[in-house]
């Protein structure tokens, strides 16, 4: 391919030589797709990049993935405007989250931390189905979802934008970047967002989004020696962020801790330090060695209603990494060691569960590739860890072409991981449950630590039809809990049982997806996803609450020609189908308080259009759920919230309807 | 634990010690060799790892240099130019035979000078 394009340019750049007339410059674009899929990677891994990322304008990292079939977007729900993700049918606390390569959503920032990162500031994003590599960490089971952030060195000097939406949030990004030296290079991103005013559009006389301010800084700093094989990152961030939500009369002075009305805040403030440094060795660019550090600290203070929720996490982790090669570059392996310290400080009410872990692990892993049709990655890692005990973790990942345009993959791999009970299951706090932990002997929160082994099967094979390219791609996961903490909303509506998995707990998922380039710059997206969670209950055995076993995506994007001075239309269209859902169980409330068994299925329609006036300056408008379905009730006994019904955690359906939004781009380069 | 970090020592420390030897582990070399495409790079990169003491074989479709890292202590480049004939790729020094020219794939069939 590429030897066809540059001969073209050589044909074409010969021609004025010889003929001297004057012809038109002709450039040869090859077009930049959002979403790559590489057919020699042995992972299944799509690589997300920022044109993507155009297409769901807002906001941050959470939203990122609207557009992106293999991971479901969950509505944010009344409490805490976030969006959740989903992975194979698993919460994000079962993905390993990593800002280029060190772990970031994790422990206390489980339940925000996605919307901690804005959209602008992000480079690209990978996501690795399944089983993940071993290099970064034990934790991971369902996947892992690694994003890159804007380099100092690639970036441009000024980049601004703003953006406004009918639901009365507002954002504003700007980035600074200059080059210090010829080797230094430096950015500053500052973020700040707001929703200020109180719209509840249900009438239930909750706030259906919170309001919020927010700040984010970060200010990163790049080294790079090209004769040396130097290259270097410093970054610093804060970031503060305060949301108030509960019923529409609530004043926070006035009103916490009293019952007068309904209300919550939440508080969080986080710092963050990372350096990394990476040496390629003289003469072997094949080997090199790389040592990451990041510090932070994420504090946490919150109360919903009566319930008070306070965490603050300190972090330090650290990873040592060295890359060689055995005899020659077919066999290539990684080894080296990470240190992870965590201190907690968690109240919940008058409880203290206050804790340290700590963990010492080394890892090595091996990569054969043929450099033809055949790859393989063979990893282990062994882990002390204070709490978890001394463990393996194996991971395998294989790659198989049969044919030309054709992939084949399997992986399957171990995770362990302890589950932050509270911090990952916030929601629950907004509701009248007592929070049960049934064991007593486990070492978190009385629990055992979450062992599971995933499995994976994909094929994917590119074709033409009709003289235009297209692709199909099915895959198959199967996720298995060895133990599980069970999060049991099955048993009462008054409460939430946490326990030792005591049976089975599966989730397998299936997807087929099917893409094709219509016609010149028509492209459509489209694939169907079918989702068996199910988990061994005290009361029996039930498919996975608020878990579509049905869904479906489509997505269409069309561009215009790139006109004269870099004019061009973008139009984009998303359509999601949910099919039913398992609710809580509420059979025991009486009978105004309660849901049915399942939710009913319903469909999601997103639209944006950008119009780019120059290669500096765009602008675009969108809507997101145009279709206007909204949750019928939102909350139950919203009549009476300090009352035993009240539960404002079970949301299947936006809570908002439709909403519509406009926001400008602009670019100094 | 203990054993895994004393074998990662050992491996730094043992790197450390290579780099001291005289003859050049890491010698890098730059050849022609004549082919046209995709399928001619994976064989011809294929037969220079088929020699013993080739750490790094890329050969570059547009402009035909092979580069290669080897190590001195346990290849000529002769040895890797033989290999890569033996596949049916003309080198500066070594030629392929008829037969072996022959052999290639259609695409492959590259002129030769």
């Amino acid at each position: 391919m590429q030897k066809i394009i540059t001969l073209f340019v050589l044909i074409f750049l010969s021609i004025p030589v010889f003929s001297q007339e004057t012809l038109e410059e002709v450039k040869v674009v090859k077009k930049r797709k959002g979403i790559q899929k590489s057919y020699t990677v042995t992972g299944n891994t799509t690589l997300i990049t920022s044109k993507e990322l155009l297409k769901a304008a807002c906001c941050n990292l959470a939203e990122s993935f609207e557009t992106n079939p293999s991971i479901d977007v969950n509505f944010s729900d009344a409490l805490t405007g976030t969006k959740q993700i989903k992975m194979l049918g698993l919460t994000s606390p079962y993905l390993m989250i990593t800002e280029e390569n060190i772990p970031s959503v994790r422990g206390a920032s489980q339940a925000y931390g996605l919307s901690f990162t804005p959209g602008t500031w992000v480079e690209s994003i990978q996501i690795t189905k399944g089983a993940g590599s071993v290099i970064n960490g034990y934790e991971s089971i369902s996947g892992q979802i690694n994003t890159e952030l804007l380099k100092p060195l690639n970036d441009i000097p000024f980049f601004l934008n703003a953006y406004g939406s009918t639901d009365s949030r507002f954002e504003l990004n700007t980035h600074f970047n200059t080059k210090i030296s010829d080797k230094w290079s430096s950015s500053l991103f500052l973020h700040g967002n707001a929703r200020v005013a109180k719209l509840d559009m249900n009438d239930d006389g909750f706030l259906d989004n919170p309001l919020a301010k927010q700040i984010n800084i970060l200010n990163r700093y790049q080294y790079y020696n090209a004769e040396k094989g130097l290259v270097s990152f410093i970054n610093f961030r804060y970031m503060n962020d305060k949301k108030q939500t509960g019923e529409l009369n609530f004043n926070p002075e006035r009103d916490r801790g009293k019952t007068n009305y309904w209300g919550s805040e939440i508080n969080t403030e986080r710092l963050d330090v990372s350096t990394k440094i990476g040496y390629v060795f003289k003469d072997m660019p094949y080997q090199s060695i790389g040592f990451q550090n990041a510090f932070n600290s994420h504090d946490q203070q919150s109360y919903f209603g009566l319930n008070q929720y306070n965490i603050k996490q300190s972090s330090y982790y650290s990873n040592l990494i060295f890359n060689s090669i055995i005899s020659n570059t077919m066999n290539k392996f990684a080894t080296g060691l990470n240190f992870t310290y965590d201190k907690y400080q968690e109240f919940v009410n008058v409880n203290d569960y206050s804790r340290i872990d700590n963990s010492v692990g080394a890892f090595f892993e091996y990569t054969y590739d043929n450099e033809d049709d055949f790859s393989i990655i063979l990893g282990g890692r062994i882990d002390n860890h204070n709490r978890l005990g001394t463990f393996l973790t194996p991971r395998l990942h294989v790659r198989y072409n049969p044919w030309e345009k054709g992939v084949l993959r399997f992986s399957a791999g171990r995770g362990k991981r302890s589950a932050n009970i509270f911090a990952e299951n916030q929601p629950l706090f907004a509701s009248s449950r007592t929070f049960d932990v049934l064991d007593t002997n486990g070492k978190i929160y009385g629990l055992n630590p979450e062992i599971a082994w995933n499995y994976g099967l994909s094929f994917a094979q590119k074709f033409s039809l009709f003289g235009k390219s297209a692709d199909v791609g099915f895959d198959f996961y199967r996720t298995d809990f060895q133990n599980q903490v069970v999060v049991d909303v099955m048993q009462s509506p008054q409460q939430v049982l946490f326990y030792n998995l005591n049976g089975k707990s599966v989730a397998n998922s299936l997807q087929l997806e099917f893409n094709y380039e219509i016609f010149n710059h028509l492209n459509l997206r489209s694939a169907y996803k079918f989702y068996d969670v199910k988990t061994d209950y005290l009361s029996g055995n039930y498919q996975k609450p608020l878990q579509a076993k049905h869904r479906f995506f489509g997505n269409l994007e069309y561009e215009t020609f790139v006109g004269e001075n870099g004019k061009q239309w973008k139009f984009d269209y998303t359509f999601n189908l949910i099919g039913q859902q398992q609710l809580p169980n509420t059979a025991a409330n009486p009978i105004n308080d309660r849901l049915p068994e399942f939710s009913p299925s319903y469909s999601l329609m997103n639209a944006q259009i950008t119009r780019t006036f120059s290669p500096t300056f765009e602008m675009y408008i969108g809507g997101e759920n145009i279709g206007n379905y909204t949750q019928e009730k939102a909350i139950i006994g919203s009549e009476n919230p300090f009352g035993s019904t009240f539960d404002a955690s079970i949301v299947y359906a936006p809570v908002f309807g439709q909403m519509y939004y406009a926001g400008l781009r602009f670019k100094i380069k | 634990m203990k054993n895994i970090i004393l074998i990662l020592m050992v491996i730094f420390l043992g790197f450390a010690a290579q780099a001291q030897e005289k003859k050049n582990k890491n010698a890098k070399y730059f050849t022609e060799v004549n082919g046209n495409c995709e399928q001619c790079q994976k064989r011809i990169q294929k037969a220079a790892y088929s020699v013993a003491g080739v750490k790094s074989a890329i050969w570059n479709i547009e402009t035909h240099q092979l580069s290669l890292i080897l190590n001195e202590e346990k290849a000529f480049p002769l040895d890797v130019k033989k290999a890569i004939a033996k596949v049916g790729h003309d080198t500066d020094e070594v030629k392929a035979t008829n037969k072996d020219y022959e052999a290639l794939h259609t695409c492959c069939l590259y002129e030769r000078k």
